[in-house]
């Protein structure tokens, strides 16, 4: 038997239904957002363009880091539940009993995550270059449409969304708990913003080429992510908790 | 809506048509976690269409065998088939493509309503015409009219009907019920023995474990009784004539003045014992040949005779005969 992307669809399906029916998801996809907007467009609307260049820089990265916290943290959230969180409710068996392989539960599980998590974080930052291009001072709105800015924003918030994907799903296939699990991954989740926020901060001088190549990097961590997870996604040990 | 006879409205058909050889063969399985077993050396087979109940105290190893057969537990040694495939790990997706398991626990996404718990397993098992499957899933299972209900606020009885229906959503080869009934009351007990009924009267293989021995009695075609080992397997009857020699209990107004005149002697009587005041009873080679011969000489010995009857054991009896021997054998 091959891969099956209807089986895919099939959990992609079941994970939205359910997603938009969860009140904890829901409050999740949106509160987390508005908090991570609400804040960096203040920073950006009082912004005054006399301060020093350094510190000028400093608070637009500043401001941009916010949008990319979007991808990283709401996805980690969800993959964290994903596994622990049926195997709480009891679905998971009946799931593990039907010919679903465990790299098409998988993926089916990532994607259901990516797509809202994708979703909202180019729509909030949409938004945030609307209010920024529309209220913040001229000097302000130039450096944060700045072409390399945008390209972190753009390349990253996928490539963010990803690992919080894989660290989520791989911590949530092996805890018992789905609070302790969240936690972990919304932390697991963090450490590639470091190296977006010395991009941001100017710490590393953001350049196309270093966007790409570190893209290239979180790209291959992704996918050794994906390998990783599927390796540790033991239908035995999910079943019995761990009994051995 | 379809009548409350559950046995009137199965009427999905198998897809695979009848297998030649046994639906599952178990051979030496044993299941270890760390030191502790699970199961041991369990061999047994279960023909095509057959209902077989599979019983056993808690801990015996009941769910961890269906667990086993359905591949989420790899067996630590031993050899099974399943629905005609060797038990393999990289015959898991193939097996489990030909077989349904509905656990102990319903296991419903309750955000979603029945049918869509039925229309995400469809596409896990990746069927043609899904919609067709699902309405006659729920069909079976007399649940149309709450197909769009959140499965949230079903009854328990109701959510445990729609696991059946989403277990049966495969046409499966082979199905594996693990404890339908736990839980439910009288009225929702009665509905699933009603559609497991009805299944068996379809020709599905049923593997059913249960606590309830009337159940497994009025269920099943055989049953096994494990705890750990296999401890016994045949039909009900069988079970019993293994384990209970067979007697007549013979209850009198009075108490007869010397017994051992009456029964000793008598053909086909082996031996007699009094179990209570003017009762007796007797331990006989065949009770229907017994029984006219040990009226007559009651009637002769001037006893009144109140009745004279094969005590007919249960398979609780049986069960808990095995079981006490085990507890007996643990003490020792």
């Amino acid at each position: 038997m091959s891969f099956s992307w209807a089986r895919v669809a099939g959990i992609v399906q079941k994970e939205l239904r359910d997603y938009r029916r969860n009140r904890f998801v829901i409050l999740t996809m949106a509160v987390l957002p508005l908090v991570f907007i609400i804040v960096p467009v203040v920073e950006l609307l009082l912004i005054k363009v006399s301060v020093s260049s350094s510190k000028f820089d400093t608070r637009i990265g500043l401001a941009l880091l916010y949008m990319l916290v979007i991808p990283a943290i709401v996805p980690s959230v969800l993959a964290a539940y994903s596994v622990v969180g049926e195997r709480e409710q009891g679905t998971l068996e009946p799931v593990l009993t039907t010919p679903i392989r465990r790299e098409e539960f998988l993926v089916g599980k990532a994607l259901a995550v990516l797509v809202p998590a994708l979703g909202i974080a180019y729509v909030v930052f949409g938004i945030f270059l609307g209010i920024v291009a529309l209220f913040a001072d001229p000097a302000v709105a130039s450096a944060v449409f700045k072409g390399s800015r945008l390209l972190v924003q753009l390349l990253f918030t996928p490539l963010l969304a990803g690992w919080s994907i894989w660290v989520g799903i791989a911590i949530s296939a092996r805890s018992v708990d789905v609070r302790a699990a969240q936690q972990l991954g919304m932390f697991a989740s963090l450490p590639p913003l470091v190296v977006v926020a010395l991009m941001s901060f100017n710490v590393i001088s953001p350049s196309v080429p270093l966007a790409l190549g570190l893209g290239a990097v979180l790209l291959a961590l992704d996918g050794l992510g994906w390998r990783a997870v599927a390796a540790m996604f033991d239908r035995e040990r999910l079943v019995t908790g761990g009994r051995d | 809506m379809p009548g409350r006879d559950g046995a009137a409205t199965v009427t999905a058909t198998r897809l695979d048509g009848p297998s030649t050889g046994p639906a599952l063969l178990v051979e030496h399985l044993s299941k270890r976690f760390g030191t502790r077993t699970a199961f041991s050396d369990v061999s047994f087979q279960v023909g095509s269409g057959e209902v077989f109940g599979f019983l056993g105290p808690n801990g015996a190893g009941k769910t961890t065998m269906v667990r086993t057969l359905g591949t989420l537990l790899a067996p630590t040694s031993g050899s099974a088939t399943v629905a005609g495939i060797p038990l393999t790990a990289e015959n898991g997706p193939a097996i489990r493509s030909r077989i349904s398991v509905m656990p102990e626990s319903p296991g419903l996404y309750l955000r979603l309503t029945a049918a869509e718990n039925l229309e995400c397993f469809a596409r896990l098992y990746r069927l043609a015409d899904r919609q067709a499957r699902i309405e006659r899933a729920l069909q079976a299972v007399n649940l149309t009219d709450r197909a769009n209900d959140l499965c949230r606020s079903l009854s328990k009885g109701l959510r445990q009907r729609v696991a059946l229906a989403r277990a049966l959503l495969s046409d499966p080869s082979v199905l594996f019920l693990d404890e339908p009934t736990s839980g439910l009351d009288p009225v929702a007990t009665r509905e699933v023995h009603e559609l497991i009924g009805a299944l068996k009267d379809r020709g599905v293989t049923i593997f059913l474990t249960t606590h309830r021995l009337e159940e497994a009695e009025r269920l099943c075609d055989r049953v096994a009784i494990l705890n750990t080992t296999m401890r016994l397997v045949g039909r009900p009857d069988e079970l019993r004539a293994q384990l209970f020699k067979r007697s007549l209990e013979v209850r009198l107004r009075a108490e007869l003045a010397s017994p051992a005149s009456v029964f000793v002697g008598l053909p086909g009587v082996e031996r007699w014992e009094a179990s209570a005041s003017g009762s007796y009873l007797l331990t006989v080679s065949d009770p229907d040949a017994a029984a006219p011969q040990v009226a007559r000489a009651l009637v002769h010995a001037g006893a009144d005779i109140l009745s004279i009857a094969e005590p007919r054991h249960s398979l609780e009896d049986v069960y808990l005969e095995l079981v006490d021997e085990d507890v007996e054998a643990k003490r020792r």
